[in-house]
């Protein structure tokens, strides 16, 4: 298999991986944003919730690791097939993307808690 | 990532549709993602920070986007969940039924969300 054939099988199967972690995560955040809507969104709701609880940002830092892996792959794919970028331009932009994904997403984390 | 459904026939028809929804899902959530992210990771700077970043979602416009990545989201879960049994499952065929159910479940969490959204208002 050509090396690109292995990055390819590789990305799909780090896709499936994750995407399996964050069907778990995805339903446990819809039942959560479902419920905490009611009291709306303001920084004080949220706190309450959050604020020095640690199972609150175990799971969340998880989540967004497991964005950070899945979100990326898919992106890298589309820009590919849709925009014409070149293998290495799209592997260079889900680099990117999940560096972003990790910075702003631990940031928020860690912010809430 | 799969490779796009071929379009012939009423069943392939369908899971077409269901790809073209996966993808523009995925595509619209992940552009999303780093906005969420930006505007959370404002609570690092406290909560009249926070405050001032969340006053942004109540734009009506906001709102309607809010409910709309919730029904996406679902839309991506359970296509997804679809995706994986076909892949790993023992599972055959295009799963139509998968489909159907990702669109009554998008539609009842879509429901539910709006529902507590506006009994706040």
């Amino acid at each position: 298999m050509s090396s690109q054939g292995i990055a390819q099988a590789k990305a799909w199967y780090w896709q499936r991986i994750s995407a399996m972690v964050l069907a778990l995560f995805v339903i446990v955040h819809l039942v959560i944003m479902i419920i905490a809507i009611r009291d709306g969104l303001t920084a004080a709701e949220i706190f309450s919730r959050t604020k020095g609880n640690l199972a609150f940002g175990i799971f969340y830092a998880l989540f967004v690791l497991a964005c950070a892996v899945h979100v990326p792959i898919g992106i890298a794919k589309i820009s590919e097939e849709w925009l014409g970028l070149s293998a290495a331009a799209s592997s260079l932009l889900a680099k990117a993307l999940a560096l972003i994904i990790v910075v702003l997403g631990l940031t928020a984390v860690w912010g809430v808690i | 990532m799969r490779a796009a459904p071929r379009r012939s026939g009423r069943a392939q028809s369908i899971a077409y549709w269901a790809f073209v929804v996966h993808r523009v899902s995925g595509l619209v959530l992940a552009l999303f993602l780093p906005i969420h992210f930006l505007l959370l990771s404002q609570a690092i700077r406290g909560e009249a920070a926070l405050d001032n970043a969340l006053a942004l979602t109540e734009l009506p416009l906001v709102k309607f986007a809010e409910w709309g990545l919730v029904v996406l989201l679902t839309l991506h879960l359970v296509g997804g969940i679809r995706l994986i049994l076909i892949e790993f499952g023992p599972w055959r065929g295009q799963r139509s039924g998968w489909i159907t159910a990702s669109v009554f479940v998008a539609a009842g969490t879509g429901f539910l969300f709006l529902y507590n959204m506006l009994v706040t208002v």
